[in-house]
């Protein structure tokens, strides 16, 4: 899987914002590689950084009091934090698009859909406005709006939340972009349609061949669309590799404990088993590791020593003492 | 979403609704429209703004005289046939300087609105939307001058121009900036939060095409409603500053200057100061009905 060159390389990315109360390390140290047409999941609670990757991704991190403090963005081998405002707006859009959560907050609402798309096409694009209207009923077709032409003259309130972000998709892909960042995409979706917005995800990225980075916290999104998964707590990765490595011998407690918090239709067990415990302030870290006070496998060094992001087996890379020191140790069960 | 059949698959070719498959276009302007219609107040404010503006075009029609056309041996006669609202000082027919005054209170009222609303627009939009220190100068800026008191401040401002109708007009257009900046501001600040203007970033928008294209046409429900209440206020203000003759000079027909020139027939014909009177707070009313509906009409909390 690895054997392409990736197009997109983030190393070591440290995103932190400056606030009054003291710096939040949204971004603690974030490494990931994605080659064309691959689709890389980041998983993680509210909260655990991972938008605010895709933001830095975008370069769209409001600053102040958002910092990239550290790190490379590689997109096809040029860094993206060394470019120019005005460069970056040629990528964005272009090059890397991004689709949003709430389709029914992320479209204009006084503006036509017609008027959207032809705008986006025509920031990037040499065409004329009839041209690029003829391009925005050929994306609505593609991403399988019915009757394409005719919905075009209608404004983002008459369609559905299905159809909505649909027309989010068919506008992010009108440039044929190389990475595609869908930040939640199906989050606000009801289930069936969800699974729709997904099955089109996966076809366009066949048809196109863009790499898809999809940042959820739903690991059956990830089990239906992921290659490759990273899992992020409180703004550091804790685990990153092939995803039937993750569902099936998964190795950083919290991942441990994000697969048994999901509810089994098999078992009938009466309670959730939920991690327990909050995610902590950003502000104020725990010393060590940051996942230590809610970790059932805690040891004393845990709360002093902040493990380092080792590669535990080819492609599995961890950030937890368990695996550090001692790697024969065993989870204790 | 029940119907969707629950034995066959997905595929992602099928659509989701064929239901809903090019409903009738409606936008959010009709729906507003037919509210305020049904609203009775606002449709009385409407039904005025409207005769204000029939009159006004078709003034040369209605009038019965010509409006500064002195008949000095028919002075201060009392309403009759012949002069409906009777004659003044110098037996020009009042009703008729009513009806020519309509056309001098529209372009006062859209003139001075417009000079606000483009100034306030601007600055407000550009102070909300990047924020920072630009913010903090146009807004304590704007806290100065909403802490001198209107006319007063119109006074000094034509005091400075000199008095004429156009300087008038400038002065309570520079009055009511402020206004139109904060509701502006307060707006932009909520509206440049939204997802779709960070979607228009992440689509490489520059920020000029974002703030005008993006932000501001969602701004324009407050906008307009605060155009409309500020038309009646400026046409208010207007006449204040002919009464004290520092807006339009003699002989034009307007409403403020009509009641100043009959102040010194007050006690023997009232008719002189009552009907000029009359016409202000009637203009002034049907704006400020006519804005308080289109606000409820606007406010999406309202709608059902």
């Amino acid at each position: 899987m690895n054997s392409k060159t990736p197009i997109l390389e983030v190393n070591q990315l440290h995103t932190h914002f400056f606030t009054k109360a003291g710096v939040v390390k949204a971004v603690d140290g974030v490494s990931f590689a994605i080659s064309p047409g691959e689709t890389l999941g980041i998983v993680g609670e509210s909260g655990s950084g991972k938008s605010i990757t895709a933001m830095s991704i975008m370069n769209l991190i409001p600053s102040p009091p958002g910092k990239i403090v550290d790190g490379e963005i590689l997109f096809k081998g040029e860094d993206l934090l060394k470019k120019s405002e005005k460069q970056m707006r040629k990528i964005r859009g272009k090059e890397i698009s991004m689709i949003f959560q709430d389709p029914m907050t992320s479209l204009n609402p006084v503006f036509t859909v017609e008027k959207q798309m032809v705008e986006t096409i025509l920031v990037h694009e040499r065409m004329n406005k009839k041209q690029a209207k003829e391009r925005a009923v050929e994306l609505l077709d593609l991403v399988g709006i019915p009757e394409a032409r005719g919905r075009l003259k209608n404004y983002p309130h008459e369609f559905s939340g299905g159809m909505r972000q649909r027309v989010m998709i068919a506008m992010a892909l009108a440039c044929n972009p190389e990475v595609l960042i869908a930040d939640e995409p199906t989050t606000a979706l009801d289930v069936t349609i969800q699974a729709q917005i997904l099955d089109l995800l996966a076809r366009l990225q066949k048809e196109l061949g863009m790499a898809i980075i999809m940042i959820t916290h739903d690991l059956g999104v990830v089990a239906e669309v992921c290659d490759r998964v990273m899992v992020m707590y409180a703004g550091k990765p804790v685990e990153y590799t092939e995803k039937n490595t993750l569902f099936e011998l998964p190795k950083h407690p919290y991942t441990v404990g994000l697969m048994n918090s999901i509810p089994r239709i098999a078992s009938k067990q009466e309670k959730l088993a939920a991690i327990e415990g909050l995610p902590p302030d950003l502000r104020a870290l725990p010393g060590g590791c940051s996942f230590a006070p809610r970790c059932s496998h805690a040891m004393e060094s845990c709360l002093s020593h902040d493990p380092a992001w080792t590669e535990q087996a080819a492609n599995h890379h961890v950030r937890c003492l368990l695996y550090e020191e001692d790697a024969e140790k065993v989870v204790s069960e | 979403m029940a119907a969707i059949p629950q034995t066959s698959p997905t595929p992602p070719e099928v659509p989701e609704q064929k239901t809903t498959a090019t409903p009738k276009s409606s936008s959010l302007w009709l729906d507003a429209f037919s509210r305020l219609i049904r609203s009775k107040t606002s449709f009385i404010g409407l039904l005025i703004i409207l005769l204000l503006l029939v009159v006004a075009a078709m003034a040369p029609v209605v009038a019965t005289h010509d409006p500064t056309d002195q008949q000095l041996l028919d002075r201060y006669l009392a309403p009759s046939g012949d002069h409906w609202l009777g004659t003044d000082e110098l037996g020009r027919d009042i009703y008729s300087r009513i009806v020519y005054g309509t056309r001098i209170s529209i372009q006062i009222g859209l003139i001075a609105v417009g000079i606000s609303a483009v100034i306030g627009i601007l600055l407000g939009g550009i102070a909300g939307y990047f924020g920072r220190w630009i913010d903090q100068i146009i807004m304590r800026v704007i806290d100065i001058l909403m802490a001198f008191p209107s006319i007063l401040l119109a006074i000094a401002l034509v005091a400075v121009l000199g008095a004429s109708l156009t300087n008038a007009m400038i002065a309570i257009g520079i009055v009511g900036v402020p206004q139109f900046a904060r509701i502006v501001r307060s707006t932009v600040l909520s509206v440049k939060e939204t997802e779709y203007i960070e979607a228009a970033r992440a689509i490489g928008a520059k920020n000029n095409r974002i703030l005008f294209q993006h932000v501001l046409p969602n701004c324009l429900a407050p906008i307009i409603v605060q155009a409309t209440l500020s038309i009646g206020t400026a046409i208010l203000d207007a006449a204040g500053l002919s009464f004290l003759g520092l807006g339009a000079q003699p002989p034009s027909p307007e409403w403020g200057a009509m009641l100043s020139d009959g102040r010194a027939a007050l006690q023997t014909a009232p008719w002189v100061v009552a009907f000029p009177g009359l016409a202000i707070f009637l203009v002034v009313l049907g704006f400020n009905l006519f804005g308080d509906g289109l606000r409820d009409a606007l406010d999406p909390r309202l709608k059902q």
